[in-house]
């Protein structure tokens, strides 16, 4: 049987636990690439959350009649579908953001967040859960190259959404709107999440330890460490 | 007289017990790293000189920050304060030298705290950096603030044919030459610490005579770039510079002194480090010659930085007693 996990659950995983750029590390090469400034990061991030959702829907719906042994072919097929209609409907109704993205929406097709989405999870499961996985790990992509878009944006261009937002008398740091500040950025920002993460571990350890000496289970400590 | 059986009875017995060496040389680590900085101090003293007094506050602000970083991401991360083993200074010391003169304060605030944050600090702390901290800072600024850190101001005593560009970027875009005695002395465009290779020498061979700096390494990068940029000159004199003016323009003989002699990221071998220097020259005449900048003393020295790890593992000399292996 399997483990029932709540449908609140299957949406957040996306967003923080399994944030598919923070903590799954995949996807790097339109997040480093294309994240010069929010409004890249954003766009892009919706993009791909588009075809992810779609594909999820669609691919989950006729699982059981895609043959295992071509199923990547059949899962990149699909997805290529959504890319292209997102290809074709910014190039005709955002020319100028379509000029920025360049390559990196065709590229779409073979981003890894989405594939590895169909394969672990929307070719398993109902299209109910697989619609909300693909939408939290959407919203979880969309939020990583916002936050990465937009601290390089401020940085690199005094800027955020085109709002001039630093003072005139701050020197913007060119490296953050080149490909090495992508890449510092994003360590950084892995750095930060990591740090965030352990220490709410630690916390929740101590926590439970405490409640374990309270309640007189010191047994289950020792379990704890153990673990 | 007492056996040991019953000393031990009477008192326990601590042995310390450690793997060799067994010797220490008396150098610890912050008389070291203040030596470096008092051979630093003929440089200071020539960028004072040329440069005007101003650049005084460059260097207080990049150590202050240095320092300032150090001990605060030390005391975040809950770990010693070192800031008084003036690795820090001297990292914001050698980051201060590597500025063009008159540079903003608050740049050179931002290069420092790269430099010991990114540089150093977040390998683990010093003794555990694959780049030289110092170069770091500068590549940051470089990348980050491109238009400022080329913009050179004229030394104090120059005479009006020499212009404020370096002599390196007067060589590429105007090949024009500048003679070797401005070079010496340092009365050119530049770096704070690179113009003056006379004060760089001294200060190097205070290192080298004391024996913080392994003559090896200056050495096989001066000889590198006689033979890769002398290649060169006797191709076509007209075309590329003579390895004489090669040597004494730009950072060179600053990165060879006190760069790239790094103890921590410099090879540990001797053969390594000839490969190490040979390889600094050989990346910088090619960056130099080919490349679009002038001047490619830092990146070179990055690059081979990278490699130390490498040349390490294959210039690992015999094990005493083993026994040579045979060859297939």
């Amino acid at each position: 049987m399997k483990k029932q996990v709540t449908l609140s659950k299957e949406f957040l995983k996306g967003v923080w636990d399994n944030n598919p750029v923070l903590k799954q590390l995949l996807g790097l090469c339109p997040t480093l690439a294309v994240t010069v400034s929010a409004i890249n990061g954003l766009a892009m991030g919706l993009a791909a959350t588009f075809v992810l959702v779609m594909a999820s829907l669609l691919i989950s719906t006729i699982r059981k009649i895609i043959p295992p042994q071509v199923r990547i072919a059949s899962f990149i097929v699909i997805i290529a579908t959504f890319v292209t209609i997102v290809d074709l409907v910014m190039k005709a109704k955002f020319p100028d953001l379509s000029k920025a993205l360049g390559p990196f929406i065709p590229l779409i097709v073979v981003n890894c967040v989405i594939l590895g989405r169909q394969e672990a999870f929307a070719s398993k499961n109902n299209p109910g859960r697989a619609f909300l996985d693909a939408i939290g790990m959407g919203a979880g992509f969309t939020i990583a190259l916002l936050v990465l878009g937009g601290i390089r944006e401020i940085i690199g261009s005094r800027t955020f959404f085109g709002l001039q937002i630093m003072p005139d008398q701050f020197e913007p740091w060119l490296i953050m709107i080149l490909p090495a500040g992508a890449f510092l950025t994003l360590g950084l920002l892995l750095g930060a999440v990591n740090v965030y993460a352990d220490r709410k571990k630690r916390l929740e350890h101590e926590s439970l330890v405490a409640h374990y000496k309270r309640v007189g289970r010191e047994e289950l400590i020792e379990e704890l460490e153990v673990k | 007289m007492e056996t040991l059986a019953q000393t031990e009875t009477k008192q326990k017995v601590y042995f310390d017990l450690t793997t060799s060496p067994h010797l220490h040389s008396g150098w610890s680590t912050s008389k070291v790293m203040w030596f470096v900085n008092l051979a630093l101090a003929p440089s200071i003293a020539a960028a004072l000189v040329f440069f005007g007094l101003y650049q005084i506050l460059i260097i207080l602000t990049a150590v202050i920050f240095a320092v300032g970083t150090e001990a605060l991401i030390q005391f975040i991360r809950k770990k010693e304060i070192t800031w008084f083993d003036g690795s820090a200074a001297l990292t914001g010391l050698l980051l201060a030298l590597t500025l063009p003169p008159n540079f903003s304060l608050s740049a050179t605030a931002i290069g420092s705290i790269v430099a010991i944050g990114l540089g150093k600090q977040i390998f683990g702390g010093i003794g555990y950096n694959i780049f030289n901290p110092a170069l770091v800072g500068r590549a940051f600024l470089q990348a980050a603030f491109p238009v400022q850190i080329t913009t050179w101001t004229k030394p104090n005593f120059a005479v009006d044919s020499v212009s404020s560009a370096t002599p390196l970027a007067a060589f590429k875009f105007d090949k024009f030459i500048t003679d070797t005695s401005s070079l010496a002395l340092g009365n050119v465009g530049g770096s704070l610490g690179e113009t003056s290779a006379l004060a760089v020498l001294i200060g190097g061979i205070f290192l080298i005579v004391v024996g913080i700096v392994n003559w090896r390494i200056p050495v096989s990068m001066i000889i590198g770039m006689f033979f890769f940029s002398g290649i060169f000159w006797l191709i076509n004199p007209q075309q590329y510079p003579s390895p004489v003016f090669q040597i004494f323009a730009g950072s060179f003989l600053f990165g060879a002194m006190f760069m790239a002699t790094d103890w921590v990221t410099s090879p540990i071998t001797n053969k390594g480090m000839w490969i190490f220097g040979l390889g600094i020259s050989l990346v910088l005449v090619v960056i130099r010659i080919f490349g679009g900048l002038p001047e490619g003393v830092m990146y070179s020295i990055l690059i081979m930085n990278a490699f130390v790890p490498m040349i390490n593992r294959f210039t690992r000399p015999r094990t005493f007693g083993a026994l040579k292996e045979e060859k297939k």
